[in-house]
């Protein structure tokens, strides 16, 4: 919608300006990612891994829900074949979030900004770069990410080393933070909408009854997860059609 | 059968990228079909929630802790705290809760 706004040519000359803007964005993003990673890293540990190992995670990943499930898969000894199909369906809204993008890229801007940028799709960089009008700066972006995901890997490595030197109480503690940013993003769109307030409970009991049903019970965690998912969203869509909402949402609260 | 912790980071690395580099470089027009786009807006929310219950309220020390923060966590969210405020709600009433009960 917005390929047509005349673009002013001083952007090719602000790359400075707007590379600093991005890094004053990235502040507050990479203080929540700092303490969310943290927790993350505690549960790397937990499965196993090392700092070196819990920087990799985060620095190839820089998703919370992706590579929580991820780590989930490492500690359970999956197939990388159910690492594959996990990853692909705990990060699917990046698909729709890249697509946003897509639809507000410069048709000059260059593959190498389009694929440096995509690399970087994370709930919060991806709503301050969509969030400026126009088309979408690629500089303010870096900006922000020079912030955010050191903060992202870095909190990820220093929690698999200060995990265990933390009191257990202080663990158990931080053990939720990663479920309290997922209510973060899941609770306001139900507060928005009634169909995913009401997925967001059949989600919920869903999820419990898969894991004490005989049988379901025995599929590994991921599995269960694709399945809920897959079954759930599907159902969703062939009863409650998101329509409109489903493209205004995702570039206005993702 | 064990597995290579590389290998695993290495096939999530690449499918992760792969979702977020196809639609950039080579989708150019919006997507028509509305059941794939209802499917593609709930997927995330229902990919989370599954994913926050009942492991939440398994995660800590005790069932009471675990539910109070999911409690709390929803509360805060409600009412418009962000990504840093929820988590810190959660975390903070599991820490005093399994201090003081």
């Amino acid at each position: 919608m917005s390929l047509t706004r005349p673009e002013p040519r001083k952007i090719i000359l602000s790359r400075r300006v707007l590379f600093l803007q991005g890094l004053k964005a990235g502040v507050p993003i990479g203080l929540g990612y700092f303490a969310v990673s943290f927790s993350l890293g505690i549960a790397a540990k937990s499965a196993g891994f090392n700092a070196f190992q819990g920087l990799l995670i985060s620095f190839l990943g820089h998703a919370s829900a992706g590579e929580y499930a991820a780590i989930t898969l490492i500690a359970a000894n999956a197939a990388y074949w159910e690492m594959a199909l996990v990853t692909l369906i705990a990060n699917a809204r990046y698909l729709l979030m890249s697509f946003a993008m897509s639809q507000r890229m410069s048709p000059a801007s260059s593959l190498r900004h389009r694929l440096l940028m995509s690399y970087f799709i994370t709930d919060e960089l991806f709503a301050v770069t969509i969030g400026r009008p126009g088309f979408l700066k690629p500089y303010y972006m870096y900006g922000a990410i020079c912030v955010a995901s050191p903060c992202w890997a870095v909190g990820t490595a220093l929690g698999v080393v200060a995990g265990q030197l933390l009191p257990i109480s202080v663990v158990s503690a931080l053990s939720v933070a990663l479920y309290g940013m997922f209510l973060a993003v899941i609770i306001p769109a139900a507060k928005k909408d009634k169909v995913v307030a009401g997925l967001v409970l059949c989600s919920f009991l869903a999820s419990w009854a898969a894991g004490v049903i005989p049988g379901v019970s025995a599929l590994s965690e991921g599995i269960r997860t694709i399945i809920l998912t897959v079954v759930i969203s599907a159902a969703a869509a062939f009863f409650f059609p998101a329509g409109a909402k489903a493209r205004t949402e995702e570039e206005a609260d993702t | 059968m064990t597995h290579n912790i590389y290998l695993y980071l290495l096939v999530m690395a690449a499918v992760t990228y792969a979702i977020r580099v196809a639609p950039m470089t080579l989708l150019r027009k919006p997507i028509t079909s509305p059941f794939i786009r209802s499917f593609l807006y709930y997927v995330p929310y229902v990919t989370l929630a599954v994913m926050t219950f009942p492991a939440m309220v398994n995660a800590t020390q005790t069932l009471l802790s675990g539910v109070a923060a999911l409690i709390v966590g929803v509360a805060v969210a409600w009412f418009g705290g962000g990504l840093f405020p929820v988590a810190a709600a959660c975390c903070v009433t599991v820490y005093a809760l399994e201090l003081f009960v």
